[in-house]
Formats: C-alpha cells, sequence, structure tokens
C-alpha cells in the first residue's frame, strides 16, 4: 500500500528543470488565439531543427532553447511576419541545417534527380521484358 | 553490357560498406557553427543581469578594438569552469562583455560572486533572442569581435587554459 501510494505521488511530482529556473517564454507552450496564425506557425516549427536535441524539431522539443524559439516565431508570425522570411532570417544564423525543409541548393539535385533517374530506369527495365516477351 | 549489371548489386553493396564503415570510424561533428562569422554584430540592447555591471547594446562592442562577448548562464556547469580561463584574459588586458543567457539577476550575482567576475558589462537575454539572432547554439560559448563590431571568430564550448593563447592570437588578429 505505501509502495503504491509512493509511486502516485511520483506520477504527481514536476521534474525538477534541468536547464533554467527560469518559466518558459510566453509564447512557447501557449497557441495563438486566431487559428490560421497558429497553423502557420505551427507548420514552420515542425520543420525547424532544435539546436539543443538536434534530431527533433523546435516542435517537439522540451529544451528551454528551443521553447524560446517557439515563442519568439508565435511573436513574429503574430507581428505579421511569414514564415518563409522567419526561415531565411534562421538559415542565415545557422545555415540550412537548422531547416528541415529540403532547398533547391545544387548539393541536393541528386536528390530531386532520383526520382526521375529511377522511374527512366523502370521504364528501361520494362521495355527490355516486353520485348524479350514478343519474341515467341 | 549485361556483364556489367551483373556486378552492379555487389558494387552498390561494396559503397553501402565503405559509406558506414567511414560513419563509424569519423568522429561525428555535431557543432553548429554561426553564419555570422565576418558579419557585423546584430543590433541588441539588453538590460542589465547584474546588479554591479552597466548593461550591454551591441554599439557598445565597437569601441575600435577588439573585444570578447562571452555567452553564459549561472545554470551552467561548463561556464563555472571556464571562470578562471576568462579571468586569465582579463588580466592579459582583455575586454569582456557577456550576455547571461535565460537567467535571473540574483542567481547571476551568486555566480559571479562565486567564480569571479571578469566582464565589464552583462546583457541579460532571458529568451535566448539575441542568442538565437547571433546564431549561437548554446552555453558557454565566446565571439572574437573586432573594433569595428564585426564577429571575427566564434569559440564553441568552455575555453579551455590551452585555448587561451590562441584566443589572444586571434584578438590580436581582429586589431
Amino acid at each position: 500500500m505505501t509502495r503504491l501510494v509512493a509511486l502516485l505521488l511520483a506520477l504527481l511530482a514536476t521534474p525538477l528543470a534541468a536547464q533554467t529556473a527560469l518559466p518558459p517564454a510566453p509564447w512557447a507552450d501557449r497557441q495563438i488565439p486566431d487559428p490560421a496564425q497558429e497553423r502557420q506557425a505551427r507548420a514552420l516549427m515542425e520543420t525547424i531543427r532544435c539546436l539543443t536535441c538536434q534530431s527533433q524539431s523546435i516542435a517537439d522539443s522540451g529544451a528551454s532553447m528551443a521553447g524560446d524559439m517557439r515563442s519568439q516565431i508565435r511573436e513574429r508570425i503574430m507581428a505579421g511576419e511569414k514564415p518563409e522570411a522567419i526561415r531565411q532570417w534562421l538559415i542565415s544564423r545557422y545555415g540550412d541545417w537548422v531547416s528541415y525543409e529540403p532547398t533547391a541548393a545544387p548539393i541536393l539535385w541528386p536528390l530531386w534527380a532520383a526520382p526521375l533517374l529511377l522511374l527512366a530506369l523502370g521504364l528501361l527495365l520494362l521495355r527490355g521484358r516486353i520485348k524479350r516477351g514478343k519474341q515467341p | 553490357m549485361r556483364r556489367l549489371f551483373i556486378w552492379l548489386p555487389l558494387m552498390l553493396l561494396l559503397a553501402f560498406v565503405g559509406l558506414f564503415a567511414s560513419g563509424l570510424f569519423r568522429p561525428d561533428d555535431r557543432v553548429i557553427h554561426s553564419r555570422l562569422v565576418g558579419q557585423p554584430l546584430p543590433a541588441f540592447s539588453l538590460p542589465a543581469a547584474a546588479s554591479d555591471r552597466p548593461p550591454l547594446a551591441s554599439t557598445q562592442l565597437a569601441t575600435g578594438k577588439p573585444r570578447l562577448l562571452n555567452i553564459f548562464a549561472s545554470w551552467c556547469v561548463p561556464c563555472a569552469a571556464e571562470a578562471p580561463q576568462l579571468m586569465a584574459l582579463k588580466q592579459a588586458g582583455v575586454e569582456i562583455d557577456a550576455i547571461a543567457i535565460r537567467d535571473a539577476r540574483p542567481d547571476v550575482d551568486r555566480f559571479l560572486a562565486r567564480y569571479g567576475n571578469p566582464y565589464a558589462r552583462i546583457g541579460l537575454d532571458a529568451r535566448s533572442a539575441v542568442q538565437i539572432a547571433l546564431g549561437s547554439s548554446g552555453v558557454p560559448e565566446s565571439f572574437v569581435i573586432d573594433g569595428q563590431g564585426r564577429i571575427a571568430y566564434q569559440h564553441i564550448g568552455d575555453i579551455r587554459a590551452d585555448d587561451v593563447p590562441m584566443i589572444l592570437d586571434r584578438l590580436r588578429d581582429a586589431q
């Protein structure tokens, strides 16, 4: 019984802030009242990489810096800034690395070309098959 | 032509094995460098972070003389480890300003009382806004700022004892 109570109490306890004693920034975990703006902010946050936990987007990360970035993105969207302008601003600070959205930079041309090349290869193979099938 | 095709899967396999092996043996570099190195500091103006030091604005960093801008926080353990090196730099005549990230004045005061205060000015960046504008991704980081207020060098992580001569060289080069 005491064990069960201890377990339940442990579930209620709030974890200690691991990084800072400050409360999160005002718009870190609060939605913008205007749903259209919140949608825009959310879409952008899901494609911006967290600098602390590098495999997560800032929308998913609990790091305090990700919270500060979410808050800043919401504040700037509320001020009327376009999401792509905010993305470019972040890229000018941290490089393409910070954005999960693939760019059209030359280094990614093979990536964009890959589906076309694979399709062409497939058609080539198919043509070979059809030709061979026709021969009795 | 056909004979070449037979070897293709094996070649692909070898290429992948080579790729994975190189990934295994090459240490992963996860350090994110600021793209602003070589460019002017973004404009900012921050309130004072400590009781006995003035606040910090970007205009105060372009003084015709290179300065060191240290990004730290009272809650950051490597920042405490870095304190003796900053003190040594100060004793070598370097002017050091600081930005305290996500911090509160009583905490900064306590931190400085405990580890020493090598800073001329300290700005408080409560929501990491200036940190993000600088392209900095963590604490501690140090920026060498030249006399015109341009970022000459970014040091990521704490300054170790053997980094001190290199930092002094960078400051001299930023003249």
